[in-house]
């Protein structure tokens, strides 16, 4: 097989797999945004935090599924605690306020890393039986872990679109992204409906930053990073859509890493150029409503 | 129908309702009985404070002072949903759809039991008692015609199989062959022993379907009693509703 | 008839002539961090005509404080001054284009939308100018020599003075100050006020509040422009990061946590942002906690911010009930 061909193949995978894991932490975004209405900049914290977790959690008992089996659920209460100690206040404040006060939060999980974790750049191995690589050419080989992470990606992509669209809480959900009060008036409690969502925007997050441990590491300044990102995904989709969110960050993950590989001089730039054009095309996204 | 006697607590009862809506003071000491299986026409011109007092007994804009009973409990301040699990089920003005739920959608996700057990409103039922909906199952929300949203809005309602249905405004804006169609759904819900609480600017189909009826001033009671009565006073009905 | 008595005016009297003061009781290393916070006073009063304004949030307002930061590094001369005379208004206009180009395309989007679509643009000068060589690239670049005052054979003041400068600067703030309160109370500053409020409004009342808006994100960028300038003026130094979104996102945070609804706020929030780094930067290493839990509690103590503050002690002066 011609090595041009296998190498821009390469990039192909590289871009979907980049994509769906921003498809992870985006659609925790886009759903806590939707449906709540709270703008959380700490929601890169969050992935930072399942990062952190997972490496300390994998040196201590040595084994990565272990610790992504402890880590999600506690990166989830201490989610439910901030929802229940500080955003519940700020239901019906100016969505600034909300800005300002995750703003200060950042800062305040960036120390607390410093503090507890350190400076430092860490790696995480890759889990054991999935070290291999499949070769591809003589010299280019492609390893089987992006896959594995692409393919959970995938399944959990799959899950959420089930549940969105097929289940009465589904259902629920997306009725209570367009009028509260009219879900109460059912007798459907919509405080549970909105820490669910919490919950699991949180959880997305953190088990993102854990299954890219192994090989994105583990370093300061990753939950900013990823933030900005899936913000701008966030948008090109559309706010509240899932089905946005997956097209966005594919679209996202593919322009960053073409862009990385063939024109590395305007890297940075290609996705917001391609923000900015899908703006001025749709100025809600792609699938978001006017008005939002 | 069961008799029932005076002896049961009313389904719903308020006592001295003081409701504000931001600074404006909207209902003075409102007192309200409903018992079950009744149907009652809440009238008054605009602007007197009718939908507040809907919204206060539902919770959704809770009294600043006043109590609110259901079937005998005190539900002064519960949260609206707590008070819509008691069997009430609210039509809104305004209809209240989910634009990105499908038809079907909605009624699944309204869909339960009613307080005693009972699954009087399934799906096969509301379907075809509303045919129109029918044929619609999985069209948007947004895309039905005002007739169409207006029924959903009540079938939704049903599939809670609710003790009590209130109604604000449900045939406005409807033309008079669909609001027909819709007095005789309630005629039927009627029949099935739920109780109606119903406000809407038709007096003379009001009067023919509700038994009871109190009639808003300025955010007081200025009559409540037999739907007769009140019909048997012209003037009363001229100056406070002004037909 | 007695007058209400408002504690706002006393304050800002108070203020000002603390500022005119301040030289005489402080060394040079406060003149110039007070001349820094008056730089971001009106980058940030900019940003507010926009946001207390007229509601639109933009991310990327530090696109312009960067042009105007540039714009100096362009006309200065290799080692010789630029005219202050003419570098400035130069750097303004650049701005006030860029507002211009910029504002026709995002404010088509609305919320979070325009929000971010600000952000975009100004990351593309970001990435721009990090790898633009001939600007200096992600090093940056050094201006030798500050812009010179000199008109018609006169030197009215000298800019590498600490004190000249930090008094320039405080005119400067002083000026775009009263600029903005005529604005606010004129017509067009209360059609964005309206704007604010409900668009769709204005818009059934008659209003082009499509024009209404980019005027307003015109002038907010060319007063950014201003100060980036002056930015570039004080330390003699640009790099990429004046374009970047923690200068946006900072100075974002200085007008809602100084108050987005009096025109003091936003220099409120300079002043508490760049003393607050400095005094606990100073304490401890990591500084950015005890800030960050600072910034949380402000947000939940105070609901409009610190300049609502001004206004509550206000109310409590003049004896009235508590609950604004």
């Amino acid at each position: 097989m011609d090595t041009g061909l296998v190498f821009f193949l390469i990039q192909v995978l590289n871009g979907v797999q980049l994509g769906l894991l921003l498809f992870l932490v985006a659609s925790g975004l886009t759903l806590i945004f939707g449906i709540m209405g709270i703008i959380n900049l700490a929601h890169g914290s969050f992935y930072m935090l399942g990062a952190y977790l997972a490496f300390s959690l994998a040196e201590l008992c040595g084994s990565f599924w272990l610790s992504l089996l402890i880590a999600v659920p506690l990166t989830v209460l201490i989610g439910l605690a901030l929802e229940a100690a500080l955003f519940r206040l700020l239901y019906t404040r100016d969505h600034l306020y909300q800005v300002l006060l995750t703003y200060g939060l950042i800062l305040v999980f960036e120390e607390l890393r410093s503090l507890i974790f350190g400076d430092d750049v860490h790696g995480v191995a890759v889990p054991g039986f999935l070290e291999a690589s499949i070769p591809l050419t003589d010299t280019l080989s492609y390893p089987v872990y992006r896959l594995f992470m692409s393919a959970v990606c995938l399944a959990i992509a799959g899950g959420l679109a089930l549940l969105i669209r097929r289940t009465r809480l589904g259902m629920t959900i997306r009725a209570g992204a367009v009028n509260r009060e009219m879900v109460q008036s059912l007798g459907i409690d919509i405080g549970l409906v909105y820490r669910f969502v919490f919950a699991l925007g949180v959880a997305l997050a953190a088990f993102a930053g854990m299954i890219a441990a192994p090989v994105a590491s583990v370093f300061p300044g990753m939950g900013n990073q990823i933030l900005i990102v899936s913000f701008v995904v966030v948008v090109i989709g559309g706010i509240g859509s899932i089905k946005g969110a997956f097209l966005g960050a594919l679209l996202i993950g593919l322009a960053d890493t073409f862009g990385q590989v063939y024109a590395p001089a305007i890297a940075g730039m290609t996705v917001y150029v391609l923000m900015a054009a899908v703006l001025l095309w749709r100025p809600a996204g792609l699938f978001g409503r006017a008005g939002s | 129908m069961p008799e029932r006697g005076p002896a049961d607590p009313p389904l719903v009862e308020a006592r001295g309702l003081h409701t504000f809506y931001g600074p404006s003071h909207v209902l003075h000491g409102v007192d309200f009985s409903l018992r079950r299986g009744e149907t009652i026409a809440l009238m008054g011109r605009n602007g007197m404070g009718k939908t507040t007092l809907l919204r206060s007994l539902l919770g959704l804009t809770p009294p600043r002072s006043g109590e609110v009973f259901i079937d005998g409990r005190n539900m002064t301040g519960a949260p609206p949903h707590a008070i819509a699990r008691q069997g009430i089920a609210f039509v809104p003005e305004g209809r209240g759809i989910f634009v990105t739920l499908s038809v079907r959608e909605h009624l699944v996700m309204a869909a339960r039991p009613g307080r005693d057990g009972r699954r009087d409103w399934t799906l096969e039922r509301v379907l075809a008692t509303f045919p129109r909906l029918a044929e619609r199952l999985d069209r948007g929300g947004a895309l039905l015609s005002g007739g169409e949203q207006q029924m959903l809005t009540i079938s939704r309602a049903l599939m809670t199989n609710p003790d009590l249905l209130i109604l604000d405004e449900a045939t406005e804006g409807l033309a008079p062959l669909i609001a027909k169609e819709i007095w005789a759904i309630l005629r039927q819900v009627r029949a099935g022993g739920t109780a109606v609480l119903i406000v809407d600017k038709n007096v003379a189909a009001l009067a023919a379907v509700a038994d009871r009826a109190v009639v808003l001033v300025k955010g007081r009671v200025a009559f409540a009693g037999g739907t007769a009565e009140l019909m048997a006073q012209p003037e009363m009905v001229h100056r406070h509703l002004g037909v | 008839m007695t007058r209400r008595f408002r504690l706002g005016p006393w304050l800002l009297a108070l203020a000002a002539l603390a500022l005119l003061a301040f030289p005489a009781v402080a060394g040079k290393f406060y003149q110039q961090l007070f001349s820094t916070i008056m730089i971001m006073a009106i980058f940030a009063m900019s940003l507010n005509l926009l946001v207390g304004g007229a509601g639109l949030v933009s991310l990327g307002h530090a696109a312009f404080f960067g042009l105007g930061a540039y714009a100096l590094l362009l006309l200065s001369p290799a080692y010789a001054a630029a005219s202050l005379w003419l570098s400035l208004p130069a750097a303004v206009a650049l701005a006030a284009a860029a507002a211009l180009a910029i504002g026709l395309l995002v404010l088509r989007s609305s919320g979070v939308y325009f929000i971010m679509a600000t952000l975009a643009f100004a990351q593309m000068f970001f990435y721009y100018v990090t790898g633009a060589k001939w600007l200096g690239g992600s090093d940056g670049a050094y201006i030798y020599v500050k812009p010179d005052a000199a008109l018609f054979g006169l030197t009215p003041f000298r800019l590498a003075d600490t004190r000249d400068f930090y008094y320039v600067t405080l005119a400067l703030m002083a000026a775009t100050y009263l600029l903005l309160h005529v604005l606010r109370y004129a017509p067009f500053g209360r059609v964005l006020r309206g704007i604010r409020a409900n668009e769709q409004r204005m818009r059934a009342l008659g209003f082009a509040t499509f024009r209404y808006k980019l005027a307003g994100f015109v002038i907010a960028g060319a007063l950014a422009g201003l100060a980036g300038y002056l930015d570039a003026a004080q330390f003699g130094f640009v790099n990429p990061d004046l374009f970047g979104w923690r200068q946006s996102g900072i100075v974002l945070m200085m007008v809602i946590l100084g108050g987005m609804n009096a025109l003091p706020g936003p220099i409120l929030g300079a002043f508490a942002l760049v003393l607050l780094q400095d005094f606990l930067a100073d304490a401890t290493r990591h500084w950015l906690l005890p800030m960050g839990l600072f910034i949380i509690l402000a947000v939940l103590a105070l609901p409009q911010g610190l300049s609502g503050l001004a206004l509550r002690l206000g109310a409590f002066a003049r004896g009235e009930a508590r609950g604004a």
